[in-house]
């Protein structure tokens, strides 16, 4: 033991004496933990509230039995098919207005609530007594109570008047959802003998055939492992984990090139402790032990950092999630014992990874030093030529998947194998180009300076890789984010016609309202607008009912229409569907579609397709007074205004005094806008804080890829100064050298760059949140980022550059005394 | 604390309890709710006329009731078997009852069948007023889910027959149509059944002379049977004393076509307090006297980590009765949420016959 | 204690095989100071490293303290270099990363058998005393092999193995090198192997052998 420890201090001996390359490595690992288990963190931490969600009394999870056209039926068929041997257990869902928030309510019959249901809120496990009997409780999230701001006990009084039963904490339900007895909820809601739903239990006791029971009433919805919002937010995650993904590998980058450099300057010690009698076994058993423990010490320090990044990044997670599929995540960040343990085994495995080349070539090292000749040119040309050929078969692959694939997957596939193949063709690239260079020279100096930056090429190669994939995944996000938010823009323009929107508490109070506005002069029209809920293939998809008016005939987008499609809409037999339904459906312009109504199925045909960016549920737009028709019951609370400009903080006002209308119900254009605008910038925030740590970490790649090769380049540059060259001189040729590499490699990736843009808005997009944008590039975002890059590879080559400068001429010297 | 302590005959009276699913932790509960006073419900007192159909139906006012079939069955090959039906009633609270789920009646059902190599049960619960569970006086019908007790057409209120008889759990069913030709009986004095020397008692009377034919089906095998079975219906409001830690009931069928309703209540001191009726083949009830009745367990069967009396000796001298009683299957363990252990007995001595035994708190 | 018999060792160079030893028999007895001279390529260094067990023999055998040295799997090997050899070569062969210190007893604590009166003897008699917290980049030749030397005689080996010790060292430097080697390895009594090229210095020791075309001349 002693033994192991003692070859440890040795080996270890060499961090001491470069700090800066341990530095390095750490920083490597630590990064690359950092961000992987950031992202981990926040999928876990969204992935178990969709559990909470899910376990809500009848999430997905849970066979059930629902109205034939998804609305609520008579309690009567529960009983009914109780006594017909039915395992059911009824559950009444709404959605109720507390203090201006919308809760969702849920009421539960414990009673028959299935036991397995169960690994849901423990009701029905000694205390539905207390849930039962009145005054009975109303349980809710943690989260829920603090952000209602009040104590366990406290009664909660509705919008609509009625009061709530005492609050009490059930941890395991997501937050935003409140439970209640179903009788409690049926009186809440106004549902009186009426459910939403019956949860089916496993009990298999002889029972009738559903329609013998229920006739075509009711529906079987089999149970799905997967929760709708697990589905719905796969696509979020997928792109969070590539990212996560992109940064771990960038962070590996360094931890490589940073394990292969001290490999390199602890050779002769290697092979002096093997001399000394320690066995190759041995020897290789210490350095593995090394770099666990290294490992394991930037495994808990990444993992910190982890912890912090995705604190810091949470509420832009939570936010977008809200935004896009309305997913709550509670804003605290809470973790599994497992989050750790897989945290610290990814910086182990990635230091392993990483360390690979390295630690087999000690594992085979030979203690004598074998003659061979320096033979890096024909060394290089062969290992260049062998990764061209793969770089091609990846490059090939990538091409294969987005001709063959059609999943977010397969996207992303596309995506890696692109940047995969041309990381690996860089250094040929980077060759050729400066091969080029080296012709085309006149100059002796310079030709010396193409031929020695050719030389550093495969010492740099990592490090550029690294900056290139940086480059390139910042160009795509970059510009994806930036054609999102003016694509978003112009749309919001066009879909935010009206000038004030208003939402009455009930339909006499929006006549009233429509009455009183009907005699004002400044109002030039009145839109009124309605939506009914429905469903098509168990997905929900919303109906809007668009008066026809010349607002939305000339400012409402369409992407694609028929030939008068505003003139069909008119009859109410034609819809226009949202993008993000038609990519569901496989839809096009002159399809039909049949949607479930009241009154039987209800078939449109298709005249245009418009872009409803940010919303979770498929949409169709109908004709106002058709919907109204089909939809009877629909509250036709919902009105649009035109109103002349500079009139509107007055008319505002007006409404306000005379309704008692107050934000909530009463909103102009430029504020809802700007909400909007708000609410989707932040979806891209985790994104481009991602992207900006992968840059960062690309240029710290770059930065100790040039720290350690400028020690060993002393040989090369002595010579040169011995000639007559000052100190000075050459290290602005260092700098210069960088410089040229760098830009080489920043112009290489700005192609590639735009093509993963493309990649990201017409495969990715569109398969992860249904809408395809418009392909923009923005050349001003694009000489930023070159800037950005020359500045970083400015600051990475400085440092040596510096120390080279102010070297001892002694140092210089030495080079040819003590040739190594 | 014992939580092994008596809930009521048929397991089923601790206020709250029957919410609770897990059997243990409510048993204590349900026993809390048990020594409280009947404040607020109806008080069991003597000399209530009984009517019927009325008294069939159920009695709201009171805290617990239940409707309780055992028939003791014999199989075409001969094979003896038993059948229980059980539905239960329970007031969470007094007052007049409250309209949808807002009704403060909880059902609770249990089934089984017992042969000498099996025995399988199932339970359920439901909550009242909205129709899940509940009893009809007339037409009469007894239900929860899918399990009913029902008068059939020509239903005699004298004699609650004929009735048709369902239930089913996971692995058994059963439908079995009961016959009567003597009028119902009331035991206790007149049907105010004492349950302790103080003013614990239930209104209780009986069906001993049911004749039962139909059929069993077990894993998806029917199989034809007959026998006689025992109607017991009871309800109160406090039925038993605080220092009461279980019972033993017997309801026996008599070669003489006799029958005997036996039960020992056992308390904390030790002491028992013991009552039953002799019904005589024409239906005539009289009550036993606590101290005529001898009640001895003489072997033990070991389940689940209880040890549980399976035979017995009897013994009424005043009625010259003197035998032995044993299990069908010494293993008829209830494993519901209230565990309790009921199944079909056979006796010979000084009379022989067949009947159940409830054994309760063990 | 050193028994060489028959030993031979070819190379493979350019296609070729080159026969380095053709049969090389030697003894050195306990405490015997031997110089191998012989000119460039005549397999000097060879023999030391097939010696030392950092090479494998084509044939014959090395018997070195009762053990036959081809026999010994790597690990063997590597303890026997542990144990019971000190190996000093032309380069020094310092660790960078340690000082002076901690190079003098590097060999001895993986040993196992640090003592530090005689740690403490070496550096008295090495004149090392006030360069112990120095790293090897700061120091000269002549500190450097001293070092060298004293990490290998720090187990007190059976044999202490030198190839070339003084080539990089300038003459007066090498005398004195070479005299406190000669002065230690009789105070500890081990045997002496010194491969060199210089007649000079071959003669300060008790036997000269001569390697002539892969064998002892």
């Amino acid at each position: 033991m002693s033994r192991i420890i003692w070859i440890l201090a040795v080996l270890l001996s060499h961090w001491r004496r470069h700090p800066m390359q341990l530095a390095t490595l750490l920083i490597g690992l630590i990064s690359a933990t950092a961000l992987w288990s950031g992202v981990q963190a926040l999928n876990q931490q969204a992935r178990s509230s969709y559990d909470r969600a899910a376990a809500a009394f009848g999430g997905a999870r849970t066979p059930m039995l629902a109205g034939k056209d998804g609305a609520a039926f008579p309690q009567r068929l529960f009983t009914d098919l109780r006594r017909a041997g039915w395992p059911v257990s009824p559950v009444v869902e709404g959605r109720l207005q507390i203090g201006g928030r919308s809760f969702r309510l849920l009421g539960i019959e414990p009673v028959t609530l299935p036991a397995e249901i169960g690994n849901a809120p423990a009701i029905g496990k000694g205390n539905s007594q207390a849930f039962i009997a009145p005054p009975g409780q109303t349980l809710a999230a943690p989260e829920t109570l603090s952000e209602l701001h009040e104590p366990e006990g406290a009664s909660l009084l509705a919008s609509n008047g009625a009061s709530l039963p005492p609050l009490h904490v059930q941890p395991q339900l997501a937050p935003g959802v409140l439970v209640v007895d179903i009788g409690v909820a049926q009186r809440l809601l106004n549902m009186p003998d009426r459910i939403s739903r019956l949860l089916v239990g496993p009990a298999k006791e002889p029972r009738l055939p559903l329609e013998t029971v229920a006739g075509d009433r009711l529906r079987l919805v089999a149970a799905d492992a997967e929760s709708d919002l697990e589905r719905l937010t796969d696509s979020f995650h997928l792109n969070l984990t590539a990212f996560g993904l992109l940064s771990f590998f960038v962070g590996l980058f360094i931890v490589n090139s940073a394990i292969g450099l001290a490999f390199e300057q602890r050779l002769p010690m290697l092979r002096t402790l093997r001399a000394c009698g320690v066995s190759a076994c041995l020897l290789n058993a210490v350095l593995l032990l090394e770099l666990v423990t290294l490992a394991l010490a930037a495994g808990i320090i990444g993992l910190v950092c982890g912890y912090l990044i995705a604190g810091s990044l949470l509420p832009d997670v939570a936010a977008s999630l809200r935004g896009l599929y309305g997913a709550e995540i509670p804003g605290q960040l809470t973790l599994k014992p497992q989050w750790w343990i897989a945290g610290l085994a990814i910086s182990i495995l990635g230091a392993l990874a990483a360390a690979a080349a390295s630690l087999t070539k000690a594992a085979r090292l030979p203690i004598l030093v074998a003659a061979q000749p320096q033979a890096w040119q024909q060394q290089q040309r062969r290992w260049l030529v062998i990764q061209c050929g793969v770089a091609l078969v990846v490059l090939i692959a990538a091409g294969g998947c987005l001709w063959f694939g059609d999943s977010l997957l397969s996207g992303f596939a596309v995506l890696a194998a692109l940047l995969l193949g041309a990381a690996l063709a860089l250094p040929a690239l980077l060759e050729l180009a400066l091969s080029l260079g080296q012709r085309s020279a006149r100059d002796a100096l310079v030709a010396w300076c193409w031929a020695d930056s050719r030389q550093q090429l495969s010492g740099l190669s990592l490090a550029l890789m690294a900056l290139l994939l940086a480059l390139a995944v910042n160009v795509g996000v970059g510009t994806m984010v930036e054609t999102f938010s003016r694509t978003f823009i112009t749309w919001l323009d066009g879909r935010l016609a009206a000038d004030v929107y208003i939402n009455a508490s009930d339909d006499a109070r929006a006549n009233e309202i429509r009455a009183w506005l009907g005699q004002r002069p400044e109002v030039q029209a009145i839109l009124p607008g309605g939506r009914a809920e429905t469903e098509i293939n168990g997905a929900p998809v919303e109906i809007l009912g668009l008066p026809d008016h010349a607002t939305y005939r000339d400012h409402w987008p369409l992407l694609r229409s028929a030939n008068n499609a505003w003139v069909r809409l008119r009859p109410g037999d034609t819809g226009f569907v949202s993008e993000q339904l038609a990519r569901r459906l496989n839809l096009a312009i002159g399809d039909h579609i049949d949607m479930p109504a009241p009154g039987g199925n209800w078939t449109l045909e298709i005249v245009g397709i418009y872009a409803d960016y940010g919303n979770p549920k498929g949409q169709v737009a109908v004709n106002f007074a058709a919907l109204t028709r089909r939809f009877p019951n629909i509250p036709r609370t919902r009105l649009g205004l035109r109103v002349a400009p500079g009139e509107i903080p007055a008319l505002m006002s007006a409404l306000q005094g005379k309704f008692g209308l107050d934000g909530r119900n009463l909103i102009d254009q430029a504020t809802l806008k700007a909400d909007s605008t708000r609410i989707f910038n932040r979806t891209f925030a985790v994104t481009t804080a991602l992207n900006s740590f992968t840059l960062g970490i690309a240029g710290v790649a770059l930065l100790t890829s040039l720290l350690t090769l400028s020690n060993s380049r002393l040989p090369q540059l002595a010579p040169l100064w011995a000639i007559g060259i000052t100190r000075r001189q050459l290290a602005s040729i260092e700098v210069l050298k960088t410089m040229s590499v760098a830009l080489i490699t920043t112009l290489l990736a700005l192609p590639l760059g735009l093509l993963v843009a493309w990649c990201l808005i017409a495969v990715v997009n569109v398969k992860a949140f249904g809408w395809r944008l418009p392909f923009d590039v923005f050349p001003l975002q694009l000489l930023e980022l070159v800037g950005v890059a020359m500045l970083a590879a400015l600051l990475a080559a400085l440092i040596p550059a510096l120390k080279l400068s102010r070297m001892q001429p002694a140092n210089l010297v030495k080079v040819f005394a003590n040739e190594r | 604390m014992n939580d092994r302590r008596l809930i009521s005959r048929r397991v089923f009276t601790g206020g709250a309890a029957l919410l609770g699913l897990r059997p243990r932790h409510s048993l204590a509960q349900g026993f809390a709710g048990l020594g409280e006073k009947a404040d607020g419900f109806a008080a069991v007192v003597p000399g209530k006329i009984f009517s019927f159909p009325e008294d069939l139906g159920s009695h709201p006012d009171y805290r617990i009731e239940w409707w309780y079939i055992t028939a003791n069955l014999v199989d075409s090959s001969g094979a003896a078997c038993g059948v229980q039906w059980t539905l239960f009633r329970q007031a969470s609270k007094p007052g007049p009852e409250q309209q949808g789920w807002a009704s403060q009646q909880i059902w609770m059902g249990h089934a089984a069948v017992t042969r000498m190599d099996l025995h399988r049960f199932s339970e359920k619960f439901a909550r009242g007023g909205i129709g899940q569970a509940g009893v009809n006086a007339k037409p009469f019908e007894a239900w929860i889910d899918s399990w009913e007790m029902r008068g059939l057409n020509g239903l005699n209120d004298r004699t609650v027959a004929p009735l048709e008889l369902t239930a089913s759990g996971a692995d058994f069913s059963y439908a079995l149509r009961l016959g009567a030709d003597r009028p119902l009986v009331l035991q206790g004095d007149g049907g105010y059944s004492k349950k302790s020397e103080r003013e614990q008692a239930s209104y209780y009377f009986s069906q001993p002379f049911f004749t039962a034919t139909g059929r069993i089906t077990i894993d998806g095998k029917p199989v034809e049977v007959s026998g006689q079975a025992w109607l017991d219906r009871e309800w109160s409001s406090q039925p038993l004393a605080s220092d009461q830690t279980g019972w033993d009931w017997f309801s026996l069928h008599l070669n003489t076509n006799e029958k005997l309703m036996l039960f020992r209540l056992r308390q904390n001191d030790g002491t028992d307090y013991a009552s039953g009726n002799w019904i005589s083949p024409a239906g005539t009830s009289e009550p036993i006297a606590p101290a005529q009745i001898k009640m001895t367990p003489t072997a033990f069967t070991a389940t689940e980590a209880r040890r549980l009396p399976t035979a017995w000796r009897i013994e009424i001298p005043t009625r010259g009765l003197a035998i032995e009683t044993t299990a069908l299957n010494a293993r008829s363990w209830m494993g519901t949420s209230f565990p309790y252990w009921e199944g079909p007995i056979r006796f010979a001595g000084s009379h022989n016959g067949m009947g159940y035994l409830e054994m309760t708190g063990y | 204690m050193l028994s060489v018999r028959h030993l031979t060792k070819t190379y493979r160079a350019a296609g070729e095989q080159v026969a380095v030893l053709r049969g090389v028999n030697l003894e050195i007895a306990a405490g015997e100071r031997v110089a191998l001279t012989g000119e460039s390529g005549s397999g000097k260094s060879t023999l030391l490293h097939l010696i030392a067990g950092l090479d494998r023999a084509d044939g014959g055998d090395i018997r070195l303290a009762d053990k036959l040295v081809g026999d010994l799997t790597d690990a063997g090997r590597a303890e026997l270099r542990r144990d019971r050899l000190g190996l000093v070569f032309q380069q020094f062969n310092l660790i960078p990363s340690l000082n002076v210190e901690d190079n003098l007893a590097f060999q001895a604590r993986i040993a196992g058998r640090h003592e530090p009166a005689w740690h403490a003897e070496l550096v008295e008699r090495l004149g090392l005393g006030h360069l112990l917290k120095r790293y090897p980049e700061q120091l000269s030749g002549g500190q450097q092999q001293r070092v060298a030397i004293g990490r290998a005689l720090a187990v007190k080996p059976l044999l202490l193995l030198a190839d070339e010790p003084t080539g990089n060292l300038d003459e007066a430097t090498a005398d004195q090198v070479l005299a406190l080697t000669r002065d230690l390895v009789a105070r500890t009594g081990c045997g002496f192997l010194m491969v060199t090229h210089s007649a000079r210095l071959a003669a300060t020791l008790d036997r000269q052998i001569n390697l002539h075309a892969g064998l002892i001349a």
